[in-house]
């Protein structure tokens, strides 16, 4: 299949209803840290931009929302070319310029301070990053505790970045600043909003 | 090879201008006065968004925001693999399907020659008519100075 | 003590139904149609999509039915209407240079290439109300003359060759366009951002705030170097096509307005410029943004800010005419609340004063019996 055709195809079937219950995953996955929200397969994306990843880019991701991509994804010509007929979003020229970044291989990514981190008048402005993950059972543990968290949540999501703990006690630091995490798993949506703090876990 | 290519381009781009200039009804008619097909598969749309409108300060200088316009646009597949665009000013959805279609029979070399003399070159030259009248129109309005001569000398 | 209070719902009901039945007025007289108003109130048509901007015609046209002709209504609907579409991009910049012209004039110079083309234009008619038009007869054919397409370069090209002129605006190479629909305003802002609240604003605002500078407040000895009307055709870059996709043509007005200058420590003795560019066919309202561009750069000049007109935090907060309507009239909804607490207040500060009033005039006289 030549890119062109990779390009165009795989969008949503259903446009307005498709992209309202994936927005509406995401809003949930939000709203309660930790749990996994799960997702239809809607969009097939070229690889290695997974299902969920795409249809949550597809979702989320227009105009005038600059997407980074890390460098995996970067490479394949029809990743982009999907993600520009399907959303129009123009590549951000560096992570700190993007309101979305997909990550396709969370454990070679950059710093979470790399990206956007917002202002303090305007907080929302920081990158949002949709992190590709295989599943959230087989990493390393993190007890979760926070807003929309009665007591503590448990996840323990493969490949993430290195020394995430440590990174995402920094995030927090940065309050009201600060990236929020999106967790794109083949089942379904897991989010780590700014303001979800990981307890470390009693050896 | 690349000559050819960008002539095609360039070409293409001309039948899509046309194409987005002239009005759905009159593409209709010639549509089905032309007996072309009319159906595709719709990979997008057509669907209505907008679009933002920009000038340059002082006419050529830094480039600014004016407005928005209303645009719909649609992307088909014909049943031999040919895809098709078009964006256009305006909501008419069955002429950005159709003027869609006609991107991509374009596309193909057999079909080209019809689609060229059966719609594009017909919606053409009405357009340049149009515009030639409106030209017309303008440059009986154009002044035309005397100087008085006064005195002598 | 706040007392929520709720009701009115059948009053509202029947107030729109009885809105429907007075647009629509005396049913013996036939419905206006959309084109009816696109091809004979197109002037109205265009102020609803430059200040609601957006260009659509049909939308426009709804827009002035449905509001009665209010034209702010009109401007207010089309507003909420963009709202709900998702945008595909910003064009590539339109070229005026390569307009399809239907009027253009120069009152700096009278014989410059292309020529003055007076178009449709109401100047030189004599304001006489014509009753022919009452009867609706037939109207004559344009008179059409055969000529040679030419060439007709904007005047401040001409201007620009002896260099006496400023160059075209320009703005840091990587800076990006400022859109005003995404961002929230910031003072100060740059000139792109000002001309694009300007193309939007309201006509009659930016017309008196124009005609300010021209009675002294910000005098800026200004020229029309040139208005041209006409068709400019649109492209649109997208990642699905090799070449920007050419979408149609829309209608706007420019004035490049040519205003005297002495010079300052900043810049030589030169003529400075004001710029204006709207939808459709307005010449009034591009004139008045010219001048109101002008005045706005008094700052740049090292001119002193003293009017109005040049104030930016004044002249942009208050050019949207959805925003001014939206204020002033909030102002008769319910505000029972609120009142009665000033209400309180008020009585308060009375009583207060009467006291005040009171032991001083018993003092006085007590003063006066001693």
């Amino acid at each position: 299949m030549d890119i062109a055709t990779q390009a165009i195809e795989g969008g949503f079937a259903d446009p307005v209803f498709n992209a309202q219950t994936v927005f509406r995953a995401v809003m949930d996955a939000m709203a309660r840290p930790g749990t996994l929200q799960p997702l239809p397969a809607f969009a097939r994306p070229p690889a290695p931009l997974s299902a969920t990843a795409g249809a949550i880019a597809l979702a989320l991701c227009d105009n005038d929302t600059p997407l980074w991509l890390d460098p995996v994804l970067q490479a394949p010509a029809a990743v982009k070319s999907w993600l520009g007929f399907h959303t129009g979003a123009p590549l951000a020229n560096t992570p700190a310029d993007a309101h979305f970044a997909l990550i396709a291989t969370p454990a070679e990514m950059m710093a979470l301070d790399g990206f956007s981190q917002g202002t303090q008048d305007y907080p929302d402005r920081s990158t949002t990053l949709i992190l590709q993950v295989g599943d959230l059972v087989s990493g390393a543990p993190l007890l979760l505790e926070g807003p929309g968290i009665e007591r503590t949540a448990s996840i323990a999501p493969a490949q993430m970045p290195r020394h995430f703990v440590e990174q995402w006690k920094q995030n927090n630091q940065r309050f009201p600043r600060g990236v929020d995490i999106v967790l794109a798993t083949p089942d379904g949506v897991t989010c780590l909003p700014r303001t979800t703090r990981i307890k470390t876990m009693e050896a | 090879m690349r000559g050819q290519e960008a002539r095609d381009q360039v070409e293409r781009k001309a039948a899509m201008a046309t194409l987005a200039q002239s009005t759905g009804d009159d593409i209709v008619r010639l549509w089905n006065e032309a007996g072309l097909p009319s159906e595709a598969e719709l990979l997008r749309g057509p669907e209505t968004g907008l679009v933002t409108v920009r000038g340059r300060i002082g006419g050529g200088g830094a480039p600014f925001n004016v407005g928005e316009a209303t645009v719909t646009r649609a992307t088909v597949r014909l049943a031999s693999g040919q895809v098709g665009h078009c964006y256009t000013l305006g909501r008419d959805k069955q002429k950005a399907r159709l003027a869609a279609i006609a991107d991509a029979l374009w596309q193909d070399p057999a079909l080209r020659p019809e689609v060229e003399t059966r719609i594009i070159a017909p919606l053409q030259a009405a357009l340049a008519s149009a515009r030639e009248r409106r030209r017309a129109e303008t440059a009986a309005t154009k002044v035309d100075f005397f100087t008085m001569v006064r005195g002598e000398d | 003590m706040y007392v929520a209070v709720k009701g009115g719902e059948a009053a509202i009901a029947n107030a729109h139904s009885l809105l429907a039945d007075r647009r629509r007025g005396d049913r013996s007289v036939p419905a206006l149609r959309l084109d009816q108003i696109v091809e004979q109130l197109a002037l109205g048509v265009d102020r609803v999509m430059s200040e609601g901007s957006l260009y659509d015609r049909e939308l426009a046209a709804l827009a002035i039915v449905q509001a009665r002709g209010d034209m702010i209504e009109a401007i207010f609907l089309v507003r909420a209407y963009r709202t709900t579409l998702p945008r595909f991009g910003y064009t590539n910049a339109i070229d005026t240079g390569a307009m399809l012209v239907e009027r253009r004039v120069s009152a700096t110079y009278k014989d410059l290439p292309g020529g003055q083309l007076l178009g449709p234009t109401f100047d030189y008619t004599h304001r006489l109300l014509d009753p022919e038009l009452a009867t609706g007869g037939d109207i004559a054919e344009p008179l059409q003359r055969a000529s040679e397409a030419e060439a007709m370069p904007r005047v401040s090209a001409i201007l620009a060759r002896e260099g006496l002129i400023e160059p075209d605006g320009d703005m840091p190479q990587d800076h990006v366009p400022g859109d005003i629909t995404r961002e929230p305003l910031e003072f100060p802002m740059t000139r792109d951002i000002r001309l694009q609240a300007l193309s939007r604003g309201d006509e009659g605002f930016l017309l008196a705030l124009g005609y300010s500078t021209q009675r002294g407040y910000a005098r800026n000895h200004p020229f029309v170097g040139e208005v041209r009307i006409g068709e400019v055709e649109l492209e649109l870059d997208v990642p699905e096509l090799p070449f920007p996709v050419p979408l149609g043509s829309v209608r706007v007005t420019e004035c490049q307005m040519v205003n005297q200058f002495k010079g300052s420590a900043k810049a030589p003795p030169q003529f400075t410029r004001g710029y204006g560019l709207v939808f459709g066919q307005s010449e009034r309202k591009a004139m008045a943004m010219a001048l109101c561009d002008r005045a706005l750069r008094a700052t740049e000049f090292g001119e002193d800010v003293v009017a109005a007109a040049q104030d930016e935090e004044f002249v942009i907060s208050h050019s949207d005419n959805v925003q001014a309507t939206g204020f002033v009239e909030h102002l008769k909804l319910p505000h029972y609340v609120d009142f009665q607490a000033e209400l309180d207040l008020v009585r308060r500060m009375r009583a207060e004063h009467d006291a005040r009033e009171n032991s001083g005039k018993a003092e006085e006289k007590r003063e006066a019996a001693e």
